[in-house]
């Protein structure tokens, strides 16, 4: 074959040596890096080690984008949520433009976590309309309760109705029989009109009389209004699938029905229309109150526009009644707590105190600051995997990889003998690389190996066997043309390795568009994939071909040794040419006789 | 390996080949054949979704269960409601797959099922899927790919040259095609591992394709400024004498992902390693079909459609001809001066292969 004279490179052949003591100083270097960052064995994935992962999607139903800025605050509060609750190692990222992957690692509290990350709604604080505890139907949807019915257990028992504000209320206030006239559907419709039209005549704050005097005049919504009513007085909190009815669909800027659990008692409420927003809390702590004696508090900071916006509602609030002083934080369409407020309050700082206990007040604390998530999540997948499941996937990814390599192994041992010991080196070394890289990158890029990334790596074992049959073939042409050896294998250089590069390259191209695309698990294969094509070419460059430079000149390789897979005789060379191998002779200057 | 070894040099020699490109038409028509019978599987049979593009879940429980799997069957139907599919694994543990419920019910069944089979929750492993995700990944998957074809066709063609890009993506959407069509006509299941082991297809497939190609460019560098051989010849050489190459890296390639296949997926059963490495398998082999049998000759075909290519083939005609005509008028003349010796007429036409073969590799015009 005629061989284009350019590109044959003098230096990689002259200095086999100088590329493999490079290859080997890194090497020596990425593997003591290795040992010295502690880090010996690649991270394993969930699949693999075991643990939960969850995949959440984004939609984009609320209005607010989905793009990059706003995914990043997401993670970051699922993150802090994740991990603010005791969970180690927890691992919030995302992935493609619209997913969030969780991974929760074997242990602790991961369906407690994975409750938490379920819990993935916006946070509002809607003024409180309505309220009255919802037990089994009958009892307290009924219009004509008795006040003496209803004046439940809410109060006394709930940490957020005995919660004040900042001027902290007498318990004594909190006691106002307020669900007395709440649970008759005209009261409803009237605190609704109040809620539409925020002109709620001032009524006596803080008195003990029924909130039931209609005192605002109704002007519109009243179709909306009794749709809602309708739907509060049929409500029951105690029942799963009607409480997952009423939560997160409804816009901000509505009212809505919700059902709220307090101290283990579900209350249904009437909201008015989003007040404030999550994300004008600008941080939320827990607080234990030295000076007075109402025990664990929370306490919130807003921000600038946020304090204007709740020095507003909280003025209106307080000239209203029970229960519609209240505002409710309402997470994921479910009331979390509904303190009182019983006068403005300005300055963007606010306590809600009750009686919480240490765990209620930082959940609470926990839910407020990072609560607001600015996209709403659902959940797509949430796998599973106990440790043991993992180990034994893992065992039979290495050992399917083990026979896959020895298979390899066989076939070019049986096909070339000699050179397979090339072939080998090179694998192993591909290996060894491959290996320790993925160990280094565990701590670098949070790279995990995961089951189908197991498996990229095996199927990468083809493709880097793949450039030495590319090479050794083109060796093996060169011979039949009746070069020798050393000739042969830097005449065959210059085109295995385009070869070798070209073909790469859409493995690489394959391998990067896939993993920019996809998501989950498809990422951690195509990654592999992608590593593994990298090194495979670093490999055939600066090992395999130094390497084959090198063998070029024992006699076993270069006589052609029966075993050595170069045989000229056995690989049919042509016999005239065969006398004119000059093995002493400078290689530059072999030239094909033929084309002299 | 001598006797392989021989055959790769008889193939480089050129003395053996196969008319890959010259039979096209036979190759055209099987791919055509499978293309229409892998179109009318996925249209009639449709393909078999896995839970993961229904929704519902995957439970695995430890292995060495005494459950039976008709007992695991009710158990599983019982605490959800749907009908669950049970298998049992190589390794004695059970796959219980139940389609159609929501990850917001699966808490509940997972609970209620471990009570069911006497275990631990922490120890039943749960896959549970929403009914979008696999779409997910497969509008993801599509995505992908059509990036792939338009970056890949670009390279290709700066790499080679468009007729060369345009049959790699013609072997490309091929093998994708014949791939899915094994699939509905099987009626394996799909899953996102599926989806992985085909999108992973596109850059293997290619890699044969283009070490042809790599090979047919190298050979036509000069193709014009001699008469011997038409493109198509020098084609068919470039797939014969890659041949062994190809061969060998599509067996090295396979054996990796046999592995896989059989020992990984036979010792766990139905899972991740086995749906990536089965689609892998099907897909690597339609791969190495596609670039032998379809993606060179279809070059070839693109090729001497070119003026260039069309005129280099008449002057190659004409010049056989003329070749032919010469010997037959040298052999009618020896026959005419030694009517007797028939050798030398003899010895003519068995030294033509020696010669075509020494100009073989060699279309530099050197030698005329």
């Amino acid at each position: 074959m005629a061989a284009p004279k350019r590109g044959r490179s003098a230096s990689a052949q002259s200095k086999p040596g100088r590329s493999l003591a490079l290859i080997l100083i890194a090497i020596v270097a990425l593997t003591g890096g290795m040992f010295l960052s502690g880090n010996t064995t690649p991270r394993l994935g969930i699949d693999l080690a075991g643990g939960t992962s969850i995949t959440l999607k984004a939609k984009a139903d609320q209005g607010s984008a989905i793009n990059k800025a706003n995914m990043d605050t997401a993670v970051d509060i699922m993150n802090r949520r994740v991990n603010g609750l005791g969970v180690s190692e927890a691992e919030v990222q995302t992935q493609g433009t619209d997913n969030i992957i969780v991974n929760i690692p074997k242990g602790t509290n991961s369906k407690e976590a994975q409750q938490q990350v379920g819990t993935t709604a916006k946070l509002y604080f809607r003024p409180v309309l309505a309220s009255e505890p919802s037990g089994p139907a009958g009892q307290s949807p009924s219009p004509s309760a008795s006040p003496s019915g209803s004046s439940s257990p809410k109060p006394g028992a709930s940490p957020s109705s005995s919660a004040s504000s900042k001027e902290k209320a007498s318990s004594s206030s909190t006691a106002s029989p307020k669900a007395s006239a709440t649970s008759q559907g005209r009261a409803v419709s009237d605190a609704l009109k109040a809620g539409s039209t925020p002109s709620p005549s001032p009524s006596a704050p803080g008195s003990g009389k029924p909130s039931a005097t209609p005192s605002a005049s109704a002007s519109s919504g009243s179709s909306a209004a009794a749709k809602l009513q309708a739907q509060y007085a049929t409500l029951n909190c105690t029942k799963p699938d009607q409480r997952a009815k009423v939560g997160g669909a409804t816009k901000p800027g509505e009212p809505t029905v919700a059902c709220g659990q307090i101290r283990k008692v579900w209350y249904k409420y009437v909201l008015g229309p989003a007040a404030v927003d999550g994300t004008d809390v600008k941080n939320a702590a827990a607080r234990f109150d030295t000076q007075g004696a109402s025990g664990w508090q929370v306490v919130m900071n807003f921000t600038s526009s946020g304090s204007k916006k709740f020095a507003d509602v909280t003025g209106q609030l307080a000239k209203n009644q029970t229960p519609q002083n209240e505002f409710a934080i309402v997470l994921d369409g479910e009331v979390v707590s509904s303190p009182f407020v019983q006068q403005a309050i300005t300055g963007g700082q606010a306590e809600i105190s009750g009686s919480f206990t240490q765990q209620d007040a930082q959940g609470l604390a926990n839910m407020l600051s990072y609560g607001a998530l600015p996209l709403s999540f659902q959940e797509q997948s949430v796998t599973t995997v106990t440790a043991a499941l993992g180990g034994e996937q893992l065992h039979a990814g290495l050992l399917a990889g083990a026979i896959g390599l020895a298979l390899v192994v066989i076939y070019l041992v049986v096909y070339y003998r000699g050179l397979s010991i090339v072939a080998m080196a090179s694998l192993l070394v591909s290996a060894m690389l491959t290996y320790v890289i993925m160990s280094l990158l565990g701590p670098a890029i949070h790279f995990a190996l995961n089951l189908p990334a197991v498996c990229g790596a095996i199927v990468a074992i083809g493709i880097t066997a793949d450039s030495f049959i590319v090479y050794f073939e083109r060796i093996r042409d060169e011979i039949r043309e009746g070069r020798s050896l050393r000739p042969a294998v830097e005449r065959a250089w210059p085109r295995a390795r385009r070869t070798i590069l070209v073909s790469d390259f859409v493995s690489f191209l394959a391998a990067a568009v896939l993993f920019i695309v996809t998501v989950g698990k498809v990422q951690g294969f195509a990654f592999t994939l992608g590593l593994t094509t990298v090194l495979d070419v670093v490999v055939v460059f600066f090992f395999t071909k130094p390497l084959m430079t090198l063998l070029a000149r024992r006699k076993f390789f270069a006589n052609g040794h029966k075993w050595s897979g170069l045989d000229p005789q056995s690989l049919g060379a042509k016999p005239p040419l065969r006398r004119t191998r000059r093995p002493a002779g400078p290689v530059a200057g072999s030239v094909d006789p033929k084309e002299a | 390996m001598s006797k392989l070894g021989n055959l790769g040099a008889r193939l480089h020699r050129g003395e053996i080949s196969y008319d890959f490109v010259g039979k096209r038409k036979i190759w055209y028509g099987i791919s055509i054949l499978i293309t229409i019978t892998a179109i009318v599987g996925l249209a009639v049979r449709g393909l078999n979704m896995g839970i993961e593009f229904k929704g519902g879940a995957v439970f695995t429980t430890p292995t060495k269960m005494s459950t039976s799997v008709a007992q695991a069957e009710t158990y599983a139907k019982d605490a959800s409601g749907h009908e669950a599919i049970v298998q049992k694994l190589g390794n004695g543990s059970l796959r219980i797959q139940i389609a159609g419920i929501d990850t917001g019910q699966s808490d509940r069944i997972k609970q209620e099922l471990a009570k069911d089979l006497n275990l631990n929750p922490e120890k039943l492993a749960a896959d549970l899927v929403g009914p979008s995700w696999g779409e997910q990944i497969a509008n993801k998957a599509w995505e992908g790919l059509g990036i792939f074809m338009v970056l890949v066709v670009i390279y290709l063609a700066i790499a080679f040259e468009w007729r060369m890009a345009v049959a790699a993506l013609v072997a490309l959407i091929h093998d994708i095609t014949i791939t899915t069509g094994i699939y509905a006509l099987v009626g394996f299941e799909v899953t996102p591992g599926t989806v992985i082991g085909l999108l992973t297809i596109l850059g293997y497939s290619l890699y044969d394709t283009v070490v042809v190609f790599d090979s047919l460019k190298e050979q036509t560098k000069d193709i014009t400024k001699q008469t011997r051989f038409t493109f198509s010849d020098i084609a068919n050489q470039s797939i014969n004498g890659t041949l062994v190459r190809s061969i060998n890296t599509t067996v090295v390639a396979l054996l990796p992902v046999a592995g896989l296949l059989f020992i990984g997926g036979g010792f766990l059963g139905a899972g991740t390693l086995n749906d990536i490495s089965l689609s892998l398998f099907v897909g690597l082999a339609a791969g190495a079909y596609s670039s032998i049998f379809i993606a060179t000759p279809l070059v070839a075909d693109l090729k001497e459609r070119e003026p260039a290519m069309k005129a280099l083939t008449k002057r190659v005609l004409a010049k056989r001809a003329q070749a032919a005509a010469e010997e037959d008028l040298a052999a009618d003349r020896a026959a005419v001066a030694d009517d007797s010796d028939a050798a030398p007429a003899v010895v003519g036409p068995r030294n033509q292969p020696a010669s075509r073969n020494r100009g073989r590799g060699r279309p530099s015009g050197k030698r005329r």
